[in-house]
């Protein structure tokens, strides 16, 4: 009994150890981004690594996600003969929910996952250490540029999510059901509000971005700096991510559309 | 003179723990400007946390660690790193940055540090690389590099800034003979010609000797022996020369602490396992 306790209060105390260094972390983090203004190519860089490789996975995803959107959303309102209807409902569930949420999900498996471990074996061949040796640190150097570049990339991964999911839909639902055109692009551009859509959903995107960015910075700069320690952090990184993710994206959709 | 005249490092009192485990229990150090200092003792005596404590990269819990007249332990980050860009550091495994190849890796420290024209930094690098003997090397990725031409990359990286300073992770581990005998000139003259001070943490006995001026042995936490290789071969401490000979039994004992052997197998047998 008195043992269980123990063990109980060792994790308590374990987990806020950690909760506390992840926010040192991410102010060090923060305080270290100014540094970055007169060096931008190592943001660069890395928008170039966390971004532009995440493409492929995500258009490839965003292209299946608007088709099945189209299936079902078609299947769904034509029997209440409202199938004119179909753009909307597509780029809605796209703009608001699943651009964001579907995009920080496959970032963080792509890039949340590549950026831990990098940053993990980083710490376990000395290289973190070797910089702070070279009086750079490697806060400044390493990290800041990288959560500034998942921070930039999110929001625009998303956005490309959510253009070419509409694109899906539209091939679904104009070129194989046979969706009048004109009403596909019209119903979206009249019930798609810039400011409660649009902004909303770029909202969630750099929140998911923020979120994702830190956790995968830190777990990959507090892991345990051997192979198994690696990759339980990387483990950790999409895990954490995934429930960080749908859990803020429920807290952000109740402030947004909640009234 | 005064102290810091002649030393360029003094250790005092140093306190340091990991957890319950205590590492050093009041080591007093001094290193001495221009001479290769040595630090050895057997795995786990925390000679690398030693550096590291020099470094800056751990605090004592109690004791003071001053390199060349500032305190280490209490000198504010900014102050820290200015130091230690006088300050260079051989990893045990070179570390060398694993995207960037041999020539960027031995110019980062001068493109953060300095304002130089890449065409200053490209004739330093290849000075660098001259004195390391690997100047055609210089293309290649560390993937590409053998464990001592690694390790000499490094050493190459670490003198980019011209330190007054250099300390050596357990420089000669696992080299072949030839790379063994290349580090051991290479931390000699370099010491010489540029005039700095270095510090060698190891357990390989007969290459530190053999460059070292001071050598200091410990075990327990605490410094158990120093001189010079010859006054340390006429020690008398008992620990000192099981050491340096290398005899598997002594102060050190062959056995972990166990109960009795006897009893332990007939308990064995009497709990029928």
């Amino acid at each position: 009994m008195l043992e269980s306790l123990q063990r109980l209060g060792r994790k308590g105390l374990a987990f806020f150890q950690r909760l506390g260094r992840g926010h040192i972390l991410l102010w060090d983090i923060l305080a270290g981004l100014s540094s970055l203004l007169p060096r931008p190519h190592l943001v660069i860089v890395q928008v170039y690594s966390v971004g532009v490789l995440s493409l492929l996975i995500i258009l490839v995803s965003g292209l299946f996600v608007g088709m099945v959107l189209g299936l079902q959303g078609y299947n769904t309102l034509v029997n209440f003969g409202a199938e004119e209807s179909l753009g909307t409902v597509v780029a809605l569930s796209l703009v608001r929910e699943l651009g964001p949420v579907v995009t920080a999900l496959l970032f963080a498996g792509r890039a949340g996952s590549a950026l831990t471990a990098e940053i993990g074996l980083m710490k376990a061949t000395e290289q973190l250490s070797a910089m702070e040796m070279m009086a750079v640190d490697p806060v400044k150097r390493t990290l800041a540029p990288r959560f500034m570049a998942g921070f930039i990339s999110m929001p625009l991964l998303a956005a490309i999510f959510s253009a070419v999911g509409v694109l899906g839909g539209y091939f679904v639902g104009v070129g194989l059901l046979g969706v009048d055109e004109g009403a596909y692009w019209s119903q979206m551009q009249d019930n798609v509000d810039i400011y409660d859509d649009i902004q909303n959903g770029v909202i969630k995107s750099l929140v998911f971005g923020f979120v994702v960015s830190w956790i995968a910075i830190f777990e990959g700069y507090d892991c345990i700096p051997t192979s198994e320690g690696v990759s339980r952090a990387t483990t950790r990184t999409v895990v954490h991510s995934a429930l960080a993710i749908l859990g803020l994206d429920f807290i952000l959709t109740a402030l947004m559309f909640g009234d | 003179m005064t102290d810091n005249d002649t030393s360029l490092v003094q250790i005092r009192d140093l306190h340091f723990s990991r957890g319950n485990h205590m590492i050093f229990d009041g080591v007093d150090l001094e290193i001495r400007r221009g001479r290769i200092t040595a630090i050895m003792g057997p795995s786990g005596t925390g000679k690398t946390t030693l550096l590291r404590l020099i470094g800056g990269q751990l605090k004592p819990q109690t004791g003071s660690v001053v390199v060349d007249g500032e305190e280490v332990n209490t000198l504010r980050l900014g102050p820290l790193y200015q130091l230690r860009k006088r300050m260079g550091m051989l990893f045990q495994n070179g570390a060398l940055l694993t995207d960037m190849n041999v020539f960027d890796n031995i110019a980062y420290p001068l493109r953060e540090h300095t304002r130089m024209s890449e065409s200053l930094i490209r004739t330093l690098v290849l000075m660098k690389l001259e004195a390391v003997g690997l100047r055609g090397a210089r293309n290649l990725m560390p993937s590409e590099l053998s464990g001592g031409m690694a390790r000499r990359v490094a050493l190459a990286r670490a003198i980019a800034l011209d330190p007054m300073m250099m300390m050596y992770d357990e420089p000669f581990t696992g080299q072949d003979p030839i790379s063994m005998g290349v580090l051991v000139r290479l931390i000699r003259t370099l010491n010489d010609a540029l005039g700095l001070t270095s510090i060698i943490v190891s357990h390989d006995i007969a290459e530190t000797c053999a460059i070292a001026d001071d050598i200091y042995l410990l075990s327990g936490g605490k410094v158990v022996a120093h001189g010079t290789a010859e006054e340390l071969d006429h020690s008398d401490s008992a620990w000192a020369q099981q050491f340096l000979k290398g005899e598997p039994d002594g102060p050190v004992p062959f056995h972990y602490p166990a109960p009795d052997y006897f009893d332990d197998l007939m308990s064995m047998q009497e709990a029928g396992r």
